[in-house]
């Protein structure tokens, strides 16, 4: 994992002492509220419906066991005892002071970690897969780029203040599971005829209320030039994306409205420009970044344990799991294993402190003190050896982060919708509870295999509501909560935007509603299909059909069920 | 006259600013884009220190003949959130080798010094409501950076790191 050399810590604690001078700035009234608000922005800090929310980047998703005790360290000192892993591997606290953020940088910049960047119009984290360097799939190491990008990206004089945000995402394997296509520029590594490292460039992808799918505007761009065709894209999007309209203003509207040809002209001619320049990637800078990234010691006759197999015939329970939350690892005897954020009744994503500590634990027993967050709102131990397995499901189980639903309909990418946001028309947790609630047997989740559920609040698509096998999209109607249900997306290699079902539904007749759009496809599938396949053979029509014929006491809304989360609201 | 600062100190300013339709004095003037445009060749037979105000959307690259005129170049920030003008300052510093003075006009706020400093600017008309003594203080909050710029062509790591 990287480590901070001074240049790194200092740039870090400087700005730490930047915030805090700001923040009293702020509060002896210097700066105004719109003064402050981009620069709150750029170091993570909303404010929303109760309280201050403070976004800390996990850059690329990796995490040493020392940072996630700080991070449980901070919800018990300065926020309520629990932190949210969201889709872009950062982690949000809901209860922080503003006051005392600069603390709580403070405490951060201790273990290498900061707020830089995590929201405002500047480029974001950079987001990467979750199984870089342990994916059997893998044919170059995103981290090193992501690093490498990371600091080109951090406190960037002229790309600070853009039209909007800007998300980059890096994937190296052949299966895309980093949404790569739906970020404003995706990022594929591959080898080109010569074996030589490169990228494959795709732009103007993104979600919100105008979802498109990102074109490809380089299919072989050479390590080397990495940062300054980066520098060019965002020099041509910075002078002309549009800045009239903030629903207009992100690249992919640029990109459309110029044309794919015509904005990769713009892009190639400024290019031509710097591509010889200081930002010139020297291979000597790729390896001395790779450096940190060497694999652990693993151990050579991993894969000759013994007792792997017999515990799987003997216990069902252990053997489920396996099958669900354990992913392979490019070294024989290793697995990949999930740390299930999804225990029902838990906002997904949402994480205690004391599992926090117990998750760091394990990780410095089992995965060589490494964690990874997922874009799926899960933790991720990588490098765990299979003998290991077994007691580590043991204590996953004690402290309920051993739900074995991994790849499932209770897998859900959830955003925090209207118990939190203050933007949302709806709220998204509610639902993902009563979805949990409807779909309660493990045995019918299996039956339904592999599903994506995705859950927005409002259009803005925090839950990549139009990228999930079955979306649902939270909708304000005079004051009532209804959502729009769309079927057949994907966020992976199959990129595709979902095709709305029809008419919203009211709160309470979500997971009906979604209870007859399965049972459709149960009567359809072909052997072996998953429920996407089937949807493309089959098409929205035979959904659509039945999702809505129900008895009529059912289309009344009724009563809503207790859905709101006791520790949230009491606390 | 008003204040600014130059090369992170606050001096007075010399340079005068007038109505496009109202005839220009004698000494330094910052003029508008629009009146460069109409009275080219006129003020270029003044033969006095000539500035010239450029909109944010304005493309660098079609300057390139009329920049040797110019003492300064004066950079329009609308909006603080509104960045184009750090492009096109990085533009005249590193692509088109602009020497003379680059100054940040408009909604010039300290919190962004910084940022226009490394992109090429020199001058700050820092906007009238606010202390140019505290903003001086944006200048040394950071020491070192990762980034290439028009204050450093090399990325840190070129740098002895
Ligand atoms: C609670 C405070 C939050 C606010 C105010 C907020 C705000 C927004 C807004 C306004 C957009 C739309 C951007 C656009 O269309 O240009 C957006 C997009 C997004 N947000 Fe959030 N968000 C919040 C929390 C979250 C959380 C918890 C997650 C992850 C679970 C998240 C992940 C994303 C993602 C992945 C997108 C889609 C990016 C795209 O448009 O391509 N956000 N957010
Ligand atoms: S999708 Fe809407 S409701 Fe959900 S977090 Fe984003 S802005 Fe808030």
């Amino acid at each position: 994992m990287y480590q901070y050399d001074q240049y790194d810590q200092t740039l870090v604690n400087e700005r730490v002492a930047q915030f805090r001078d700001q923040v009293q700035r702020y509060l002896a009234g210097e700066l105004t509220d719109d003064e402050f608000r981009p620069l709150r922005l750029m170091n993570g800090l909303y404010l929303q419906r109760h309280a201050p929310m403070l976004r800390i980047a996990i850059p690329y998703g990796l995490l040493s066991t020392r940072q996630l005790r700080t991070l449980a360290y901070i919800a018990r000192r300065y926020d309520r005892g629990y932190g949210h892993f969201t889709t872009r591997q950062n982690i949000q606290y809901n209860w922080p002071k503003l006051e005392e953020t600069p603390d709580i940088l403070a405490e951060l910049a201790q273990v290498e970690m900061h707020a830089i960047q995590t929201s405002g119009n500047c480029i974001r984290n950079v987001t990467a897969d979750h199984l870089s360097g342990v994916a059997p799939d893998e044919r170059e190491d995103p981290r090193i780029y992501c690093e490498i990008i990371r600091q080109w990206s951090t406190f960037h004089p002229e790309f600070s203040y853009l039209p909007r945000k800007f998300k980059i995402a890096v994937t190296g394997a052949a299966h895309d599971r980093a949404a790569a296509q739906v970020h404003d520029i995706g990022l594929n590594l591959l080898h080109n005829a010569e074996g030589e490292i490169g990228f494959r460039v795709l732009v103007g992808g993104g979600l919100g209320r105008t979802p498109i799918i990102g074109q490809v505007i380089r299919e072989f761009l050479p390590q080397r030039d990495l940062l300054s065709y980066l520098e060019a894209i965002l020099r041509v999007y910075n002078q002309y994306g549009r800045r009239d309209n903030i629903y207009k203003a992100r690249i992919k509207i640029l990109v459309k409205a110029l044309g794919t040809a015509h904005f990769r002209e713009q892009v190639e001619t400024e290019w031509g420009y710097i591509k010889d320049s200081g930002l010139t990637l020297d291979t000597a800078e790729v390896e001395r970044v790779r450096r940190y990234f060497t694999p652990p010691p693993y151990e050579p006759d991993a894969a000759g344990d013994p007792g792997f197999e017999p515990w799987q015939q003997d216990d069902p329970a252990f053997a489920a799991w396996v099958r669900h939350n354990v992913a392979d690892h490019k070294v024989a005897g290793y697995r990949n294993v999930f740390v299930a954020l999804k225990t029902p009744g838990v906002a997904p994503g949402d994480l205690t402190a004391d599992q926090m500590d117990a998750v760091a634990d394990l990780a410095d027993r089992y995965s060589f003190g490494q964690i990874r967050v997922t874009h799926h709102q899960n933790l991720l131990l990588p490098d765990v050896r299979q003998a290991d397995l077994y007691p580590l499901w043991n204590a996953l189980a004690a402290q309920k982060l051993a739900t074995p639903v991994i790849g499932t309909l209770a897998d859900m990418i959830c955003c925090p919708g209207l118990d939190f946001c203050s933007l949302a028309s709806a709220s998204s947790l509610a639902i993902a509870h009563q979805i949990n609630e409807k779909f309660d047997r493990l045995d019918d989740l299996y039956d339904l295999g592999e599903l994506r559920l995705n859950l927005s609040g409002c259009m803005n698509a925090c839950g990549h509501h139009h990228v999930g096998h079955i979306g649902i999209l939270g909708v304000d109607k005079k004051g009532e909560e209804w959502y729009q249900i769309s079927l057949g997306g994907s966020s992976e290699n199959d990129v595709t935007l979902g095709d709305i079902l029809g008419p919203s539904v009211p709160k309470a007749e979500v997971a009906n509603t979604l209870e007859r759009v399965l049972h459709v496809y149960v009567e359809q599938r072909q052997d072996g299909e998953r429920f996407l396949d089937t949807f493309r053979r089959i098409g929205l029509d035979p959904f659509r059909a039945r999702a809505y014929i129900a008895k009529p006491e059912a289309i009344v809304p009724r009563k809503p069920r207790a859905t709101q989360q006791p520790a949230v609201e009491a606390a | 006259m008003a204040r600014i600062i130059k090369n992170r100190q606050i001096i007075e300013d010399h340079w005068q600013t007038t109505a496009d339709d109202v005839e220009l004095p004698t000494g330094s003037v910052l003029i508008s884009w629009a009146r460069w445009n109409r009275e080219r060749a006129a003020l270029l037979a003044r033969d006095e220190p000539l500035g010239v105000q450029l909109p944010n959307t304005t493309n660098i690259a079609d300057l390139t003949a009329d920049l040797p005129h110019w003492q300064v170049v004066a950079l329009e920030f609308p909006k603080f959130a509104d960045g184009r003008a750090y492009s096109q300052a990085r533009l005249l510093r590193e692509r088109y080798g602009y020497q003379g003075e680059i100054r940040a006009v408009g909604d010039v706020l300290r919190d962004q010094l910084a940022f226009m400093a490394r992109s090429g600017f020199d001058a700050f008309a820092v906007r009238a409501d606010r202390s140019l003594e505290d903003a001086l203080a944006a200048f040394s909050e950071f020491s070192e950076s990762y980034q290439p710029a028009a204050d450093q062509p090399l990325p840190l790591y070129r740098r002895g790191r």
